[in-house]
């Protein structure tokens, strides 16, 4: 393992919980690791798998999609849509064996910047354990 | 007991005579079935109206010249037909059917759906090989002894959904010994009997499901099986699934063939999809390598999130392939363990929703909580 290594991690977050949720944790001055790279989306249901599988193959080493807690959602049902197609989007990684530990979801909401800053570092680290993404070894896919 | 048609004629006369006496007795007004073009074996999908015309059909022929579903659906977007018309298709391509009807593109009403226990389809490129006749010939003995006929497909080899579920009339040829003699129509739905009251041919009972229909179903599970097995060996991985697929050439013939896929402007051939050469530059800056046309895993693994879930296992996308990769067997792969997952079959009940489209609160709790 290359202990240099920083991974790359791309962060899809929901505008009112988690996003809100990472300001916290910034305010509070807590340990966020430099390898997330946050996009905001208004609602965890606007992450189009697609985003998630054209990250993934463009080499980026873990993706997080981060929403409010079930039931908890600013547009009521967004995040059980999210939910569904975040178990699809598991299925088939795990089906062709195209290790799914890289993405994840979490629900994080705007008060638990504790928890935020729990997961990130979390994540980081199984990803160093994991070591960069295999499609840079594949070039031509 | 189901109620069945007894025809004492050859299984495809039997058919023939139940469909021309719906089109004599004014029941349908049109026939949807296989149709032969010409002396060099060409067939194709065609809508009669003209009961000389039905001479030429051939609605048991082992080709599936384009998922009929697909078709069917195309036929009844814009408005459900005003006339009655009865459908001869396959169990894959009623499947199809009912999956896009559930997607809102077409409508079930006034279409009498005929299939059959499906023995499975020759590959597409085989139609002109002239050798039909020997391959028939073959074909119709493997039937008889519910046995997979080595001429068809991988995907017809493996496939153990050959009982259509929704259909309101389903021929008997799988395990049917006497086929030349002796023609048995299943009258599935009311209207089904309807539809088959006053036909030629003596009313019995019978049942289906029999001790042959099992034993091709088990064969065929066990196909099955093994396919993913094998395909675990050859495609696991980032590696090895981009080797599976090395040799894509970006057509999007997958897609055009296959019956689930029915968006108008595919995301893939779209805008957001498109190359600039500002994407060429930075992702050559990172990788220092392209593969051209770019983007062709992330066009299957993309279709994969879209439509697996729905796979009516027809396989098609395979069938169309001009590289020949197994496109069927990854979809077929993916789309089981998408559909155990949400306790979904396809083409089963029109009446469920599509596991994509819905949602329930109570489920997946433990989703996004570690």
């Amino acid at each position: 393992m290359d202990k240099d290594f920083t991974p790359t991690i791309i962060g899809f977050l929901c505008n009112w919980c988690s996003y809100t949720g990472a300001d916290l944790a910034g305010t509070a001055r807590m340990h966020i690791p430099p390898s997330i790279r946050i996009i905001r989306v208004m609602c965890s249901g606007r992450i189009d798998p697609l985003f998630v599988l054209r990250t993934y193959l463009k080499g980026a080493d873990g993706v997080m999609m981060m929403g409010c807690h079930p039931g908890d959602c600013h547009y009521q049902k967004g995040n059980y849509s999210t939910r569904r197609r975040y178990v699809m989007l598991d299925t088939i990684l795990k089906t062709l064996g195209l290790d799914e530990k890289r993405i994840g979801l979490w629900w994080v909401s705007a008060s638990e910047a504790p928890r935020y800053e729990k997961v990130t570092n979390e994540f980081t680290e199984s990803i160093k354990k994991m070591g960069p993404n295999p499609v840079f070894k594949e070039i031509f896919i | 007991m189901a109620k069945a048609l007894k025809i004492n004629k050859n299984t495809e006369e039997g058919l023939l005579q139940l469909l021309e006496f719906l089109l004599d007795s004014e029941k349908v007004e049109g026939i949807f079935s296989l149709k032969k073009l010409n002396k060099n074996g060409n067939i194709a999908y065609s809508l009669i109206t003209n009961k000389d015309e039905l001479k030429g059909a051939v609605p048991l022929d082992p080709h599936m010249p384009v998922n009929a579903g697909k078709i069917l659906s195309h036929f009844t977007l814009a408005e459900k037909t005003k006339r009655p018309v009865a459908a001869v298709l396959r169990p894959c391509e009623l499947r199809a059917f009912v999956e896009l009807i559930k997607r809102a593109q077409g409508s079930l009403e006034n279409i009498l759906l005929i299939s059959l226990s499906c023995g499975g389809v020759f590959p597409i490129d085989t139609m002109n090989n002239g050798d039909a006749k020997k391959r028939s010939s073959s074909y119709a003995e493997s039937l008889k002894k519910a046995e997979n006929s080595p001429d068809v497909r991988k995907t017809c080899q493996s496939c153990d959904n050959f009982l259509p579920q929704l259909a309101d009339m389903t021929v008997l040829t799988v395990g049917k010994k006497d086929a030349d003699k002796e023609c048995i129509i299943y009258l599935n739905t009311k209207q089904g009997e309807n539809f088959a009251k006053d036909a030629p041919g003596n009313t019995i009972s019978a049942e289906i499901e029999s001790s042959e229909t099992e034993k091709l179903k088990s064969k065929r599970k066990e196909n099955k099986e093994k396919l993913f097995k094998d395909f675990e060996k050859t495609g696991n991985g980032i590696s090895g699934f981009s080797r599976v697929f090395a040799a894509c050439l970006g057509c999007h013939g997958c897609g055009e063939a296959c019956p689930i896929c029915y968006c108008t402007l595919c995301d893939f051939d779209s805008k957001t999809c498109e190359y600039k050469p500002e994407s060429y530059e930075s992702e050559l800056e990172h990788k220092g390598g392209l593969k051209i046309p770019p983007g062709t895993l992330f066009y299957h693994l993309g279709r994969m999130s879209h439509m697996a879930v729905s796979c009516v296992a027809c396989g098609m996308c395979s069938d169309v392939c001009p590289v020949n990769i197994p496109v069927a067997d990854v979809f077929t792969k993916v789309g089981a363990a998408l559909q155990d997952v949400f306790q979904y079959s396809p083409g089963k009940d029109i009446e469920e929703p599509v596991p994509s489209g819905t949602f329930k609160e109570e489920e997946f709790k433990e989703v996004g909580e570690h």
